[in-house]
């Protein structure tokens, strides 16, 4: 790792500049951290076996978290993730019998409308986020049960199980979509005009507006792009499980994602989006939680570990919008 | 009314023109007392619809089941007020079943202590992150819900003991026994919603709340204890996340681990819909009970209609949401007009 900010500290004294580098690479060091750890101690820890397996577990997360960190990156939160996870899900067995394209549009559609009614919702009405989304979290999985019937349906679709199992040049075709999204996303959010236009609406949008930016159009995007991964998060999750299940799939992913976005570093005020960072948070969170399953500690101490973490990330990033 | 200048609609707003003030008036009463209206009108629908729906014993099963969360979201409505969110209260809610079922055997008095204690003092730790070291609410109790969930998990290793009340114990009677047909769960809610009512309408405790939620500066500059006003209401969320849970137990007889998943947003809903803003400053308890209870009356017109499937309920819940704060957007945006 190259640290730039070490090689001149003019000003600033040497403990801002370590709380600093903490900011900005904690989460990176954290994961370096584990790697090392497990390496060393965790038997069969460093098998081509396990590496993947945790990489396709964690791939829906990083998806769903690219999306939510867009959101977040407009002082927003989508807490309809899981529930748009579960409805894209549901819709596949129904229009599989149609060929897997037709199918895969349905359920990606469905994520568009979510986002629709959610971006409307907050910049049209002009509600809270939070209340925004939390009608479509309650609203969505109901939705989801009706279209299901209530009940979990096999997948025997050849081709959407291939998305699930299938590698591609050895790496599993979930991980290579996930990778190729968060490319995707660095790309829209640092290249592109949405992506600027999408960053100064987070970071105060009546600038934003005054500047003749269409804050209302970013906004609705914005949520729709978010549903859509949602969408694509469900469908994949569906395909490795290898079944539809409306009631469990998705459940707690918006906490899961908040999370990735926010000990990645992305601050839940706006203006500012990690998109790596954002990645290497839900890693961090994967591999916490796999480190001490592998040592026989149990879900209880993995949750309480979560939650500490979560704690130091915000406590850290916290110092430097005070300064 | 557009005759009227603008600048005096603009300087004074509330002094808006005389056709203008009914409107207004009209807006304000239903926005306060319109959940209350929509319950009422459901509830009087429904009763001729549905036969069974009018019986005794039917209300009386809604409001058992009702109580629970709504001293839930009595404390999140205390929360929200003050610009504030609680996720962690379905965890603490399940902790509190937990610990209250563990302790029963040693009597009522350890059984409602002890959940009491613990989950208070999740709040405390709450309050003190987000009052003291300026984290963001919904991180804060992101992470609480998280740990207590844990901590849950770790008390009943893993899940797989259930700790039950004993039969016939005083505990239990806390949670099963009725006055009336109705249970004293239900007593306890409408004790501690009588309480709340008056501590955020007639005390400068209250008032405090109010002020903390419309502007925490401005309430700074007042001189008033915006610090401590925030450490005590989620600590009173806690506390009231935990009581709710303890007589959940008593009710169900055994601490279930499975339970509060999701509730924070149920009782969220509820104070949403109950006329409370999420960015505070503004809000009232009986709204939220009155949201409570919506929400378990289409809860149970779905059970009634036997052919609809249970699902359909949070598609409606789901759409009431929607429904409402749309309107109170609109209501609100004609107050101010």
């Amino acid at each position: 790792m190259t640290h730039a900010p070490l090689s001149l500290p003019r000003t600033a004294p040497v403990r801002p500049d370590v709380t600093r580098l903490l900011q900005q690479y904690g989460v990176y060091l954290a994961v370096a951290v584990l790697l090392l750890f497990n390496a060393l101690f965790t038997e069969h820890f460093l098998t081509v076996a396990n590496l993947r397996t945790q990489l396709v577990q964690v791939a829906p997360v990083v998806i769903v978290a690219l999306g939510m960190a867009l959101v977040i990156g407009t002082e927003g939160v989508d807490l309809s993730v899981g529930s748009t996870m579960a409805l894209a899900g549901s819709l596949l067995p129904l229009y599989l019998g149609y060929g897997l394209v037709p199918a895969l549009l349905v359920a990606l559609l469905a994520g568009v409308l979510v986002g629709l009614v959610n971006g409307s919702l907050v910049s049209l009405v002009g509600l809270q986020p939070i209340v925004a989304t939390l009608a479509l979290f309650v609203g969505g999985r109901g939705l989801a049960l009706v279209i299901a019937d209530g009940r979990l349906k096999q997948i025997e679709n050849t081709d959407l199980l291939g998305l699930g199992t299938d590698d591609v040049l050895g790496v599993p075709v979930v991980v290579l979509i996930a990778g190729v999204l968060a490319l995707a996303v660095a790309f829209l959010v640092q290249r592109t005009t949405f992506g600027r236009q999408l960053v100064a609406v987070g970071g105060n949008r009546a600038a934003a507006a005054l500047a003749g930016l269409p804050v209302r159009r970013v906004l609705i995007g914005v949520y729709v792009l978010c549903g859509v991964l949602a969408a694509l998060a469900g469908v994949l999750a569906t395909a490795r499980l290898t079944a539809s299940d409306p009631s469990a799939l998705g459940n707690l992913m918006e906490l899961s994602a908040i999370t990735a976005v926010v000990v990645g570093g992305t601050p839940l005020t706006g203006g500012s989006i990690r998109v790596l960072g954002t990645v290497t948070g839900a890693l961090l969170m994967q591999l916490l939680h796999a480190t001490l399953v592998s040592h026989n500690l149990h879900d209880s101490t993995a949750q309480m570990a979560q939650a500490a973490i979560i704690l130091v990330a915000v406590y850290v990033a916290r110092e430097r919008r005070s300064r | 009314m557009n005759l009227i200048s603008t600048a005096s609609t603009a300087s004074t707003p509330r002094a808006g023109a005389l056709p203008a003030g009914s409107v207004t008036r009209a807006a304000a009463l239903l926005r306060r007392q319109g959940v209350l209206a929509v319950l009422l009108l459901v509830v009087v629908v429904s009763s001729f619809v549905f036969p069974a729906f009018a019986s005794l014993d039917n209300a009386r099963g809604i409001t058992v089941q009702v109580s629970f969360l709504s001293i839930v979201a009595l404390g999140m409505t205390m929360v929200i007020i003050t610009g504030g969110i609680d996720l962690s209260v379905g965890s603490v809610f399940a902790l509190g079943g937990v610990l209250a079922a563990w302790a029963s055997q040693w009597g009522a008095v350890p059984a409602l202590l002890v959940p009491l204690v613990v989950c208070g003092a999740i709040g405390a730790v709450n309050g003190l992150l987000v009052a003291k070291a300026g984290m963001a609410p919904f991180i804060v109790t992101l992470a609480s819900l998280l740990a207590a969930r844990g901590l849950l998990l770790a008390l009943t290793h893993e899940g797989g003991t259930t700790y039950l009340v004993p039969h016939g114990s005083l505990f239990a009677e806390l949670g099963q026994g009725t006055v009336g047909g109705f249970g004293y769960p239900v007593l306890f809610a409408l004790a501690l919603f009588g309480v709340g009512a008056l501590v955020l309408q007639r005390t400068s405790l209250g008032q405090t709340m109010f002020a903390v939620g419309g502007s925490a500066d401005a309430a700074t500059l007042m001189g008033l204890p915006v610090a401590r006003t925030k450490v005590l209401v989620y600590v009173l969320s806690g506390l009231l996340a935990g009581l709710a849970g303890a007589l959940n137990a008593a009710r169900l007889s055994s601490g279930v681990t499975i339970i509060g998943v999701g509730m924070e947003l149920d009782a969220i809903s509820a104070v949403v819909i109950g006329g409370t803003l999420l960015v505070g400053g503004a809000g009232s308890i009986s709204g939220t009970l009155w949201g409570v209870l919506l929400l378990a009356v289409i809860q149970n017109l779905i059970n009634q209609i036997g052919s609809l499937n249970s699902s359909y309920q949070s598609v409606v819940s789901g759409g009431f949401l929607i429904l409402v704060v749309v309107t109170q957007r609109y209501l609100s945006k004609v107050r101010r007009t």
